[in-house]
């Protein structure tokens, strides 16, 4: 057994002492429920992360890949860590082909950077995700945690055109390209999204990228039901009109969003206090198209019988987008323990939802909720004492809401859960008839079982 | 091959689905492709169950097994490298269920790709995925070649329109995949069984995801004197963000070919022509079709038409579409290539492919998906000259090296098969194929299933071999 001295001293020796940090405040930064690892080291090429790869094989020492660390959290804490790759020394943009719509950029480059490079040519990428502020690209991907702009430009699958990792032989290894339309062997890079770290240290990422919007504009409807409001909402997702975020909550998710928007200023948030029940519709393109977009907004209001509607300008629906894209963020840290799932459902059907809804209101803990694009639905459970007595409420509410979304052959998983919970819940909650076949591309991917070990499904 | 094998084949489906005589093998023994190989028995399950026990009696007689569709296929995916039994998936061909509602089809793998779409498009539905053979191509090979088609530009290939898969493992295991309404927890099974060419397991039932139509569509044809022109005009549209439906271009020699047999208005004396179809909201539609035009106009374009009604939108695409069948009129075969290039770079490899042809003395026509840089260049030999063959092959290798060499890729669409498998040293690394080969091995470890494919068989670049055929690679015509 290494002492954690000795192991420093080594892998200085590996890669630079400047490279390494033992130090005890350095390695609670990077703590997974309260797990620390034994070092951290700061790769600046991939080739330095293929070396400690190697080393990490030989050594049989697990490696978690970090970005800005903010979704570390996301999936089960992993069994063993013993390094933590601080991959933010990657951070340039490899390739950028304005003419051609696409982008090689550094995993450890922040998403804000490249945002500002890109905008720099009138395009940009639409991965909305939450920890905006410090998120990586790398991390964004790994996490899969979703975007805000689903509904209109799909998951990070339908834009993600190549990759280059190392996997867990130590390898540098790339799939996919530079170029928009591609399917020269196997698609590997789409395996990585989502994967929290289990497959490999993803390097670099290719995107295609896309036209900033002539204009933007954004409505908020409020309803005094939630039948209203999901009539409302059926009615916009159904007019095939191009949205792109469409996006409805409750009163408690308005609350802690006007919260958030009122600490920010400028009036935004005035429109959330009205109602018990808010859709946000959000839309962007040429002047014609916002115009007919706002014109059938109006009628469709009318139609369902709106208690009150607001049409935003540009700035005030970027703020209250952006409040919104930070969902996860806010809602996890709005009270001492927070459970936090994230519901799959097969339909988008009332009674569903209003049984959703009415289990988390039973437990009389605080909830939220907010139904996003896709049927994914959002529902944050508020445990705001850490008394046994709630510590119970709280546990067998999360397993009251995963048995009534499984009844209704919806996927329920926890994205954010107090460490005790997790220790009872399996976050993942799922007994997928795949697992096995995931399990073979684990250990295609990672022979020595070395990438964040237990974190993934089934403990993979 | 052993004769019990074709006995309990027999046994297990009936005599009326399996084949095993000559003359009925060589229908199997060809694709769209200029590869061949032909299977040592042919079967047709009619379920699941049935591809299950195929599967499961082929390993215990240590024969490969390949699927196959219609045979549309431009790679050599389908045909039966190691010999073995071939699987069609024919008479697997019923849609399963349409929930109109989610816009979700369960469908078997034989299914005619066109044919989901008439099921749907009463309720204003369609399947986005449309290969040039969407007439006649099947689901099962779409899924297994990720295949694309003009519109792709706009919504992707045939991997962004599948939830669910229902596999069948080269052990007989039958699996699920995916989940019906997306998002399953896990990693993402579906992105890497649809396009692996049916080298990791058979495709059984397939969930697609349904598209809704658009409520404007509007059809241009801008016609060019100068190749250049047409495709700076692409570079522009692209730099600008303007991401049409589809675009595709047609080079002079090869619009004339199409206008002499298909008469889709195609002006003869042009030098290219490019189709763009734009659709979306009305006003969308309004302002991008302007924008489109402006930028033709400036890039010298003797004209832009656009198609008054459904008849003549259906002309123009019919001529598109059925390209393919009017050069089969010029010569015994031709050779599709796949090659794809960063869009700016359109130009450049245009006229590298020009001077190609006139090294390799082909004229070599170009009818291909222009706005996401997806080459078709066609050569067009005489598979009866040996010569003329190792030619035509000698300058399709060179102008996939071009592609490469600009920064793209081997294939676009078609998928690698047995065609393009020789080539991807030069875009994949040997740690790159140790990782592919891993990810094989899992699923498919004894090769028995689409053996030849994707990988490389020559020395030192992978090592995935055609195992225990009773047959080895079929020659080149």
């Amino acid at each position: 057994m290494n002492t954690s001295a000795d192991l420093s001293a080594r892998l200085e020796k590996l890669v630079g002492r400047d490279r390494v940090r033992a130090s005890e405040p350095a390695l609670r930064e990077f703590a997974i429920a309260e797990r620390a690892p034994g070092a951290v080291l700061k790769p600046h090429s991939a080739e330095e992360v293929s070396e400690i790869v190697s080393f990490a094989v030989a050594e049989k020492l697990a490696v978690v890949a970090c970005g800005s660390r903010s979704k570390l959290e996301l999936g089960m804490p992993p069994q063993r860590y013993d390094l933590a790759l601080d991959m933010t020394d990657l951070r340039q943009i490899a390739h950028y082909d304005p003419g051609d719509l696409t982008v090689s950029v550094d995993a450890g480059m922040r998403l804000n950077e490249l945002a500002k490079a890109l905008a720099a040519k009138n395009q940009y990428l639409p991965l909305a995700v939450p920890c905006s502020g410090t998120s990586t690209v790398g991390g964004a991907i790994a996490s899969g945690i979703d975007s805000t702009l689903r509904q209109q430009y799909g998951t990070a699958r339908d834009f993600l055109i190549g990759a280059e990792f190392v996997d867990g032989t130590s390898k540098q290894c790339k799939s996919g390209g530079r170029v928009v339309k591609n399917v020269t062997g196997y698609d590997l890079h789409k395996l990585l999204i989502g994967s929290l770290g289990t497959l490999g240290v993803i390097t670099r990422l290719n995107f295609r990228t896309f036209p900033l919007p002539d204009l933007e504009s954004a409505h908020l409807a409020s309803f005094p039901t939630m039948e209203a409001a999901l009539n409302f909402h059926a009615s916009l997702l159904k007019s095939g009109l191009p949205f792109s975020n469409l996006e409805l909550f409750d009163s408690e998710f308005s609350a802690q969003l006007a919260g958030l928007l009122n600490k920010a200023g400028g009036g935004v948030a005035a429109p959330l206090a009205t109602g018990k029940w808010h859709v946000f519709a959000s839309f962007e393109g040429s002047a014609a198209v916002m115009e007919r977009i706002q014109r059938e907004l109006r009628e469709r209001s009318t139609e369902a019988q709106v208690a009150s509607g607001e049409t935003f300008d540009v700035e005030s629906s970027r703020q209250m987008s952006g409040a919104l894209q930070e969902a996860f963020d806010w809602l996890r840290s709005a009270a001492p323990s927070v459970a936090l799932l994230r519901i799959v459902l097969p339909q988008i059907a009332l009674g569903d939802l209003t049984e959703l809804v009415a289990t988390s209101q039973q437990s009389r803990l605080r909830s939220a909720f907010a139904l996003r694009a896709c049927n994914v639905a959002y529902l944050a459970l508020f445990a705001d004492t850490a008394d046994t007595q709630t510590n119970a409420a709280l546990e067998r509410a999360v397993s009251e809401l995963i048995s009534c979304a499984e009844a209704k052959k919806a996927s329920a998983t926890l994205l954010h859960a107090p460490l005790w919970l997790k220790d009872r819940v399996d976050v993942w909650r799922t007994k997928r008839p795949d697992l096995p076949l995931m399990q073979r591309v684990k250990q295609a991917f990672d022979p020595h079982n070395i990438f964040a070990p237990g974190r993934f499904v089934g403990g993979i | 091959m052993d004769p019990a094998l074709i006995r309990e084949l027999k046994t297990l489906l009936g005599p009326a689905n399996v084949l095993s005589q000559k003359e009925d093998l060589l229908l199997y023994e060809f694709d769209g492709s200029v590869e061949k190989a032909r299977p040592e028995v042919v079967t047709f399950p009619h379920t699941t169950e049935d591809v299950s026990r195929i599967v499961k009696l082929a390993a215990k007689h240590q024969v490969p097994v390949v699927g196959r569709g219609a045979g549309t296929g431009l790679s050599g995916g389908a045909l039966a490298r190691g010999g073995g039994v071939m699987i069609v998936f024919a008479r697997m061909n019923r849609i399963l269920d349409v929930d109109l509602e989610n816009r979700r089809a369960v469908v078997q793998p034989g299914v005619v790709n066109l044919d989901i779409t008439r099921a749907v498009e009463h309720a204003g539905l369609y399947f986005a995925p449309d290969p040039s053979s969407q007439k006649a191509c099947t689901i099962g090979g779409n899924v297994a070649e990720n295949s694309g088609g003009p519109h792709t530009l706009a919504y992707g290939l045939t991997t962004n329109h599948i939830a669910a898969l229902e596999l069948v493992l080269p052990d007989g295991e039958i699996v699920r995949i995916g989940s019906r309404h997306g998002d399953a927890p896990g990693y993402d099974l579906c992105g890497l069984f649809v396009g692996s060419e049916g080298t990791l397991a058979l495709v059984t039932e397939i969930t697609v995801k349904l598209s809704r139509k658009a409520e404007a569509v509007k059809t241009m044809l801008a016609i060019f004197d100068a190749v250049g022109d047409a495709s700076r005009t692409v570079a522009e549209m692209t730099a600008r963000g303007i991401t049409p439906a589809a675009c595709e271009m047609l080079d002079g020699w090869t619009l004339r070919v199409v206008e002499d047999y298909i008469h889709a208005g195609f002006p003869r004396d042009s030098a290219a022509v490019l189709l763009i179809e734009v659709e979306g909201l009305r006003e969308a539609v309004q302002s991008q079709a302007a924008a489109i035009a402006e930028i033709c106009n400036s890039n010298h374009a003797r004209e832009v038409r656009t198609a008054r009604d459904e008849r003549e939108r259906e002309l123009l695409w019919k001529g598109r579409r059925n390209a393919f069948g009017a050069l089969g009129r010029l010569a015994p075969s031709n050779y599709v290539l796949d090659g794809v290039i960063p869009r700016s770079k359109l130009p450049e490899a245009l006229e590298q492919i020009h001077e190609t042809g006139k090294k390799f003395g082909f004229e070599i026509g170009n009818m291909f998906h222009a706005g996401d840089g997806n080459l078709h260049p066609i050569v067009l030999y005489d598979q009866r000259d040996t010569e003329q063959f190792k030619r035509a092959i000698a300058a399709a290798e060179e102008i996939i090296r071009m592609c490469i060499a600009l920064g793209g890729s081997l294939t676009g669409e078609h998928g690698v098969g047995m065609e393009k498998n020789e080539l991807m040293p030069l875009l994949f690394s040997d740690a790159d194929f140790d990782l592919m080969r891993r990810i094989h091995d899992a699923f498919n470890p004894d090769s028995s299933l689409n053996p030849g494919k994707i990988f490389p068989l020559s020395k030192g670049c992978g090592e995935i071999r055609v195992r225990k055929s009773g047959q080895s690679a079929g020659p080149r015509p």
